[in-house]
């Protein structure tokens, strides 16, 4: 039956239970900002707690530390998870964007090494994709991955490397072959951060956090076994990253319906000396909230029909960080004077949060390939209009 | 938990979208907007003869006993088409409503008329003033908030009301103090009456999609085929971004209209926020694509010889039909901000169902 907006008794079931686990293991008080040392530790410490719940990455083969969930019980966990307001998930890099294409692209050693401690929360991975060269062109990429005997000689530098600051591995995409131009001879390589050769320096956010950083690769060695995929496949599989899944998965609906409601609540609080005109505002963030949750379970059900996603992944991605900062935006406004508060202002209250999910918005139309780059794929891909002069890769962070 | 359309529904909407491709040629149109139009009979015969106006009777009453979610992508092709016959208000509007009132039998003996086009109805609604009418009509559907009269032809007096989209052939009507009673008054009316304006906001939603598609498509292919400046506008970036917007929104837009259209027959406070957010989501999208399209067809999309405007003037005069934007605001923003719909990431489905 078409257009069978209803949950399954088996889902039903699966959101109980969820419900019941999130209210008594998630932390009571909010963890310090995974962008620094000590926020680090406490996420790392909440993705532990989540694998022993079994929850780590519900999606995945029961053998990798999964439940064998479908795409629709994913979106169902989400939404529990939001409304629980749990931590931010510190290994989304690995469980979100490399996962998938392990289980795509990995042998059955490299997923039976990976995999289980990703889940599990023991292993937190950073992406290596951007250069100081190769940004928005990312197959403009220099460092060099020089075969010796078994191991790969990385030389080279990184950066704007969500999460390396304090990350255990790192995934990247590395020239191979100095011959091979643009998106030829390059290969997907998985590195450990903590290794000699390999040097990291976090970089201040706007927020004063190191929440990325660079990587230098001065020399570092690391086993053949590490490349994920063939030698020279390594666009391919960066392409397949940012392919299929990942248009569902880097921003699940719920993260954005709990920010709507939130803001609903902060209207309802603010009102009286508010500008009637943001009550449009508001309630296009509910709006958009809403229908993004809608596009995801029309996404979803069409891959569980055996359908794929392509180019759609940039519509979402240009969807969701635009109303997410339109969102917060709205917030801040709402705010007025408290909206500058910092946490130790006695008047701040719940502004903060506010402070920080904007700051967090700001950077969502750059990440994850900008999104002019988006519109640039949607007209070219989607559209079927011509391409200017220079050969397109793929964009993203 | 099934956001797929079946094989059965889409090939029922591309047989109509043949069919309204050869009805609603560009030239079939510029005849229409030229007042010389000589296929209107045609027209309604041919969609007669594909069964469109009988998509949501029970088949003993001629129909083809199918529900709303399969009419919406039949709406949405109608508003691809631009199509100049108010299918919409005939089948998608006032057959579910006859059929409701059937137990009156004045609308009981009208059903099979209406399912074969031999009854033409308009449907006049507060929220929908100006009716657009079939030619021939034969009878009024007239829906107060809280009473419903069926009138014939003859014993109304339509003061007609040109619209600047010549498909749309609109009338004004009021009830005179003569009118027979009503098929149906108090809250059996109310529940009814809502229904109509749920079904007339959901379609013409649906039919914002199939304009917003059109004119998306028109401009995509005017982009690739004009050039200046040596290469064709749409290789430049400032083309490329307003129309990825258009598509963005659109695409945004749909999954909204078809899961409101599961609740077109409910009438509770999440039912008619999902109802409003449809129509807002698709009039939007629709206004988007059409000065979007403007804007890149230039002088050209300005000028009568170009089709666009035939779309452009559709989405327009839909933007205000049932429910026009202050409506569905001041409706979803009291309904949303004021607490009457559930919050939150578990909210979006209809708990209840």
């Amino acid at each position: 039956m078409a257009l069978d907006l209803k949950f399954t008794p088996e889902q039903r079931q699966l959101r109980a239970e969820a419900r019941a686990w999130l209210e008594r293991h998630v932390p009571s008080r909010p963890l310090h900002t995974l962008e620094g040392a000590q926020g680090f530790g406490e996420h790392r410490e909440w993705e532990r707690t989540l694998a022993r719940g079994n929850w780590g990455m519900i999606t995945w083969p029961k053998e990798y530390g999964g439940r064998g969930a479908n795409l629709i019980d994913w979106l169902i966990f989400e939404e529990e998870y939001y409304r629980a307001r749990a931590p931010l998930r510190v290994n989304q890099n690995g469980l979100f964007l490399l996962g998938p294409v392990l289980m795509e692209f990995g042998t059955a050693e490299q997923k039976a090494r990976f995999l289980p401690k990703m889940a599990a929360g023991e292993e937190i991975w950073a992406q290596a994709w951007s250069e100081p060269q190769a940004g928005s062109d990312l197959a403009a990429v220099r460092s060099t991955a020089v075969r010796e005997g078994e191991s790969y000689v990385l030389r080279g530098h990184k950066i704007w490397s969500s999460r390396a600051a304090f990350a255990d591995w790192c995934f990247g995409i590395f020239r191979t072959d100095p011959s091979g131009a643009r998106h030829r001879g390059l290969t997907f390589i998985l590195v450990p951060l903590k290794h000699p050769g390999v040097r990291v320096r976090g970089i201040r956010q706007i927020h004063g956090e190191p929440g990325f950083a660079e990587i230098f690769f001065e020399e570092a060695r690391v086993p053949l076994t590490n490349r994920l995929g063939a030698e020279g496949e390594g666009w391919h599989i960066a392409m397949t990253t940012a392919g299929f899944e990942r248009g569902l998965l880097l921003r699940s609906p719920a993260r954005f319906q709990a920010a709507a409601q939130r803001l609903i609540e902060l209207w309802q609080r603010e009102r009286a000396g508010a500008d009637p005109a943001l009550a449009a505002r508001v309630l296009e963030a509910w709006m958009d909230a809403e229908a993004y949750a809608l596009n995801t379970y029309r996404t979803a059900s069409r891959l569980l029909a055996g359908g794929s996603i392509g180019v759609e992944a940039s519509l979402n991605k240009i969807f969701w960080s635009e109303l997410d900062l339109k969102l917060h935006q709205t917030a801040m406004t709402l705010l007025g004077a408290r909206a500058e508060l910092l946490a130790t202002a006695p008047d701040a209250g719940d502004a903060p949060q506010w402070l920080e999910g904007f700051m967090f918005s700001l950077a969502g139309p750059i990440y994850a390939g900008t999104n002019e780059i988006q519109r640039t794929l949607v007209a070219e891909r989607l559209l079927g209009l011509p391409r200017a002069g220079v050969g397109h890769g793929l964009y993203l962070h | 938990m099934d956001f797929t359309f079946t094989d059965e529904q889409r090939m029922m909407s591309s047989a109509f979208r043949a069919l309204s491709e050869e009805l609603c040629a560009p030239e079939q149109l510029r005849a229409v907007f030229e007042f010389r139009d000589e296929a209107a009979a045609e027209r309604w015969l041919r969609l007669a003869d594909l069964g469109l106006f009988g998509v949501l009777l029970p088949d003993a009453s001629g129909g083809m006993g199918l529900e709303d979610a399969d009419f919406v992508l039949l709406a949405e092709e109608a508003g691809r088409a631009a199509l100049p016959e108010p299918l919409i208000e005939q089948a998608g509007v006032a057959a579910p409503a006859l059929y409701e009132l059937a137990s009156d039998a004045r609308a009981a003996r009208l059903l099979e008329g209406v399912a074969r086009g031999k009854v033409r109805i308009a449907v006049a609604h507060p929220l929908n003033p100006y009716a657009n009418t079939p030619h021939g009509v034969t009878h009024w559907l007239l829906s107060g908030d809280a009473a419903i009269h069926l009138l014939e032809a003859w014993q109304v007096k339509p003061t007609a009301q040109p619209s600047i989209d010549a498909g749309r052939r609109l009338f004004g009507i009021a009830l005179d103090a003569n009118a027979p009673e009503p098929l149906a008054s108090g809250s059996a009316a109310r529940t009814i009456a809502a229904r109509i304006a749920n079904r007339g906001a959901l379609y013409t939603a649906a039919q914002c999609l199939g304009l917003a598609e059109r004119m998306l498509a028109l401009s995509c292919e005017y982009a690739k085929a004009r050039e200046q400046f040596g290469s064709p506008i749409g290789s430049y970036q400032a083309i490329k971004h307003e129309l990825a917007s258009v598509a963005v929104k659109l695409e945004f837009a749909r999954p909204v209209v078809y899961a409101a259209v599961t609740r077109a027959a409910d009438t509770d406070a999440q039912a008619l926020a999902a109802i409003s957010h449809a129509k807002l989501a698709a009039t939007d999208a629709a206004e988007l694509a059409a000065r979007t399209a403007l804007q890149v067809h230039g002088a050209m999309g300005y000028s009568w010889e170009v089709d666009l405007h035939f779309y452009m003037k559709r989405a327009w005069a839909l933007a205000g039909a049932w429910g026009d934007r202050s409506f569905h605001a001041r409706r979803l923003e009291s309904l949303v901000l004021g607490g009457a719909v559930a919050l939150g990431p578990d909210a979006t489905f209809h708990r209840s169902a």
